[in-house]
């Protein structure tokens, strides 16, 4: 097999099941991919070689002696950093959490080892998941591999390059308002945040536990629909799991037809504030739906506007209390200068030192709006709009199966452009945070560069709850009518470092 | 005192409030599937869960969830047909996650009451007491200042232990008590000791309270005559029914003398010393701390359905109050005797010593008699005496076999309370043996009889009642260890002289 680091997962699990290949071998040309490039992208946090290369030899035994049918098998995986992985580092992209090992795996990270899929490392990320550039992450940027000078989007930038640099063939993600869409957007390559409960949460770290989703990420529509199948399920150290089958996204994806379908575009999500050639390859997009037998119309979703308002209240309240627990008392760093400091100097001390800018931001703003007085003015508040985003959907659904909108504003930024403008750096996540507040599925792929900047556009596809298989469905159609266009997908034009 | 409290009383209406916590005898933790029992190794009974972990997350023990529906049936409350937990985030290192889950506005069971029986002047009277709220939340770690006197004030270091963190607790909240008059302390008393013996007859928990599992906030105000309500104290962590009672008095005795040197009462909690009844002053609440509470997003609402609640209902055992009328009734006491056995806590020692094999006259007679004496003279409770009703149950059979005599018994208890091990460890090491042997007793009485030529004579011509000097210097020959009927019939054998 050529090039073992430029295949799909499903071909590599493939070859990997047929004794092609072995588990190892793939997994020793990722990380030697990543020895290669890594310094430059700057994807990954943790890689430690000698485990991999173990778990995938292993792996390849338990295949010899057919004890694993897995469809991903022997294929290497990069893990977001905000995944609990025992014994391994988890940093969360902070330095508080230096150093810290955790005791336990996520559920996801135990159904990947049940799964033979051989971790690579942990990837970089906003801190604590706050952030759409990966510029705020404690241990520094990500760079986009379309574009050095450029960020990767984020929060999960790290997972998305690794992807795009090819130092993986598939990640784990997770989506609190976009972290796994846009990031896909801007690197070419596809990205899914499942239903709300679709996928445990369970030793993710937790952002916003309300909007939180882990979801998979990978080059083409089949790989992550392979990848969600492994990760989806019930979950019964989750309660906000749900207790439902993993739709059937594999044959969805095999089903790559929208003949008859019903696509809603967005009204709100395709004017003002979006790039030029974000929404040309948009609009073009769309034609081709039409042409594949798609019936496509305008839908109006009136409460949008007050989307972006909403999340942050909701996601700063929640993570102040998610985060209060890191206060140097029981892992991580503790800043203590041994002068008999009273519990509460410690603890102020080292959340000082160990949080960056953003997180103690949107701690304060979290106090602030859970504080006695304020509350109904600004949390509860942003809970009624958050009601009222759920009936626009449902109304939307009420007459489309799906509904479609750019993934991001504009195409990927440059390193440092919005670092000093939130307000811009929020801006970038419009069109992925009403899907959250609702708790649908919605899928990002590529759909072509943007002519005026050369970059990836992607385009987000909505399903309502516990419809996830329709997202593929409908991905999938589009995905291989452009790659007909193309003479393959998009990412194969990112440069090879 | 006495005076000082009816002087307060003269003056001043008191109004009262009870928040009360209590442990659920669940076998896992209120979140997790940690055990759930007291003690243990520090730090054995926890798991990423319960330690707070970044990633862990909380499921809802259903058992805790059970016993808390059930509490609230019993405390005739309405149960929320969906409700849901809160989070009350404030920073304290026992408390891994720096905040605690627990229900805010949305209670499960609300607005019910429990009637207490309290002692007054016509007799036994019934009070009811309107419960606010219960709701369940989890318990915090402990605690351990070392390198001083154990207190945080000098100490070099601090140690946590989190295997009570998670034990799932419930909160008993009763609305303001008004109207208790004089019977304020009393009441607050009652009340508790008759939710705990509620949650016994569930059997939702054994209710330690040597453990700390039962803690009660007590809230006490003020007011004159036809004032508004005065400002309320909160007088925390109260751990005994006695100190339920005490803290109210002392509260009572407290704020009154400081309204009547025109001073104000700051609203504050305080906290309760064991040792000398006194309050003392701890945080100021004038600046209420913000606990930003909001609901539990990491668990889905609690949505008991109606069939759950009616077979939750179908299980709820005889309450004490009507068990207490039976009891009384079956064993022919007054409602005056029975209040003052429940007022001495031994009610369930009773009914425990009964169920163990003793007849319900002994088991009273111990109970009430020579062990709250004891109980009194200790300034305990008696459950914390070291005596217990398998222990009563094991000293009657003696008796009854005539192994050991009345007096030796009371040797045993003696022994028992002081420490000095089991029933056959006290009869061994007191040497506590009923002297049996016929040839021995003669001996022994034949001393006594040419001790004592005069008292033969008596008894020899007729005056039997002379008797009882000779079985007198027997017994104090044989320490007691004879069987005094035993050695009256051996007496009169002797000197040919019948009844």
């Amino acid at each position: 097999m050529s090039d073992l680091t430029r295949q799909s997962a499903a071909t590599l699990a493939s070859a990997i099941a047929r004794k092609e290949v072995s588990s190892e071998e793939v997994t020793r040309a990722h990380l030697d991919r990543i020895a290669q490039v890594d310094e430059r992208v700057h994807a990954f946090l943790h890689v430690d070689r000698e485990s991999s290369i173990a778990r995938a030899r292993e792996v390849d035994q338990q295949l010899a002696k057919g004890e694993l049918s897995s469809p991903l098998a022997g294929v290497p995986i990069a893990l977001k950093d905000l995944l609990a992985t025992k014994g391994v580092p988890t940093t969360c992209g902070s330095r508080i959490l230096e150093g810290w090992r955790p005791p336990y795996n996520a559920t996801i990270v135990d159904k990947l080892n049940a799964a033979g899929v051989v971790s690579l490392g942990k990837t970089n990320m906003d801190e604590f998941a706050m952030g759409s550039s990966t510029e705020h992450s404690g241990y520094g940027p990500t760079q986009n591999p379309w574009d050095l000078e450029r960020i990767p989007g984020g929060s999960g930038g790290g997972s998305a390059a690794a992807v795009a640099s090819f130092e993986s063939p598939m990640a784990i993600g997770t989506d609190t308002g976009g972290s796994i869409r846009q990031p896909a957007a801007l690197t070419g390559t596809v990205g899914v945040k499942p239903t709300y409960g679709g996928v445990s949460r369970y030793g993710i770290v937790a952002l916003a536990s309300s909007l939180d989703q882990a979801g998979p990420c990978a080059r083409d529509v089949m790989d992550t629909a392979l990848l969600h199948t492994v990760i989806g399920g019930h979950d019964p150290r989750d309660s906000t799991s749900i207790n439902k089958p993993v739709p059937d996204v594999v044959a969805a994806a095999l089903n790559a037809d929208v003949r008859g379908m019903k696509i809603g575009v967005i009204k709100q999500l395709k004017g003002e504030g979006f790039q030029a050639g974000v929404l040309e390859r948009f609009n073009q997009s769309i034609e081709i739906l039409i042409e594949l037998g798609a019936e496509v119309i305008e839908v109006s979703c009136p409460h949008f506007e007050y989307a972006l308002g909403a999340y942050y209240l909701i996601l700063p309240s929640e993570a102040s209390s998610n985060l209060a627990r890191f206060d140097g008392m029981r892992f991580g760093i503790r800043e203590d200068d041994g002068k008999n400091r009273s519990v509460e100097e410690v603890m102020s001390a080292t959340r000082e030192k160990g949080f960056g800018a953003e997180v103690k931001r949107r701690i304060m703003l979290g106090t602030y709006a859970l504080s006695s007085g304020y509350y109904d003015a600004y949390y509860g508040q942003a809970q009624r709009i958050r009601t009222l985003i759920t009936r626009d959907f449902a109304d939307a659904f009420s007459h489309v199966d799906v509904l479609v909108s750019p993934t991001a504003p504009t195409t990927a930024f440059k390193i440092g452009e919005k670092l000093d403008d939130p307000l811009a750096m929020y801006l970038n996540d419009i069109a992925t945070i009403p899907v959250n507040l609702a708790g649908n599925c919605a899928m990002s792929l590529p759909i072509g560069r943007a002519p005026e900047d050369g970059l990836p556009v992607g385009l987000q596809i909505i399903a309502p709850p516990m419809a996830d298989h329709l997202l593929y469905q409908v991905g999938s159609a589009l995905e291989s009518a452009l790659a007909d266009r193309w003479g393959g997908l998009l990412i194969s034009e990112a440069p090879t470092l | 005192m006495t005076t000082g409290y009816q002087a307060v009383i003269a003056e001043f209406e008191p109004i009262i409030g009870l928040e009360t916590h209590i442990e659920l005898g669940t076998n896992s933790k209120m979140f997790c599937s940690c055990s759930a029992q007291f003690g243990g190794d520090p730090n054995t009974h926890v798991c990423p869960v319960c330690l707070g972990l970044p990633g862990s997350m909380p499921v809802v023990n259903r058992v805790a969830v059970e016993s808390t529906i059930r509490m609230g049936l019993a405390l005739n409350c309405s149960i929320a047909p969906w409700c849901r937990f809160a989070r009350k985030n404030y920073f304290y290192p026992d408390m891994p996650k720096n905040y605690q889950i627990s229900q805010y506005d949305e209670p499960l069971c609300s607005d019910g009451y429990l009637d207490v029986t309290v002692p007054t002047e016509n007799g036994p009277g019934v009070f009811r007491v309107e419960i606010e709220r219960v709701h369940m939340e989890e318990d915090t770690g402990k605690l351990l200042h070392a390198g001083g006197s154990g207190r945080i004030h000098g100490a070099t270091h601090s140690l946590v232990d989190y295997n009570r963190a998670g034990i799932p607790l419930i909160e008993v909240v009763t609305k303001p008590i008004l109207g208790t008059g004089e019977l304020a302390p009393e009441i607050a008393k009652a009340y508790v000791s008759e939710l705990r013996d509620l949650m016994r007859a569930l059997g939702v928990s054994d209710v330690r309270m040597e453990e700390g599992s039962l803690r009660c906030d007590v809230n006490v105000s003020l007011n004159r005559q036809g004032e508004g309500w005065g400002t309320r104290t909160e007088t925390k962590n109260v751990n005994s029914l006695r100190s339920v009672e005490r803290a109210v008095r002392t509260e009572m005795v407290r704020q009154a003398e400081q309204l009547r040197l025109g001073e104000r009462i700051i609203l504050e909690t305080r906290h309760f010393n064991e040792e000398t009844g006194d309050t003392t002053s701890g945080r100021s609440k004038e600046e209420a701390e913000d606990y930003r509470y909001f609901p539990e997003p990491d668990l889905v609402p609690v949505a008991p359905s109606e069939s759950w609640i009616k077979q939750l209902r179908g299980t709820l055992p005889e309450i004490p109050s009507v068990r207490r009328a039976r009891l009384q009734n079956d064993w022919g006491i007054s409602e005056f005797d029975m209040q003052s056995l429940v007022n001495a806590g031994a009610l369930e020692l009773i009914i425990a010593s009964i169920d163990a094999g003793v007849q319900p006259s002994a088991a009273r007679k111990w109970w009430t008699g020579e062990l709250t004496r004891v109980a009194n003279e200790r300034d305990c409770e008696l459950e914390e005496l070291t005596v217990t009703p398998a222990d009563i149950a094991q000293i009657e059979g003696l008796i009854s076999e005539g192994v050991l005599t009345d007096k030796m018994a009371r040797s045993v208890f003696e022994g028992l309370l002081d420490g000095e091990g089991n029933v056959a460890e006290v009869i061994d090491s007191r040497g506590l043996v009923v002297v049996n042997d016929d040839d021995l007793l003669v001996e022994a009485i034949n001393q006594a009889l040419s001790e004592s030529p005069d008292i033969a004579e008596k008894i020899k011509s007729g005056k039997v009642a002379a008797a009882g000097a000779i079985v007198g210097a027997v017994m104090k020959s044989t320490k007691g260890q004879a069987d005094a009927a035993k050695v009256r019939t051996l007496l009169l054998e002797q000197l040919g002289v019948k009844e």
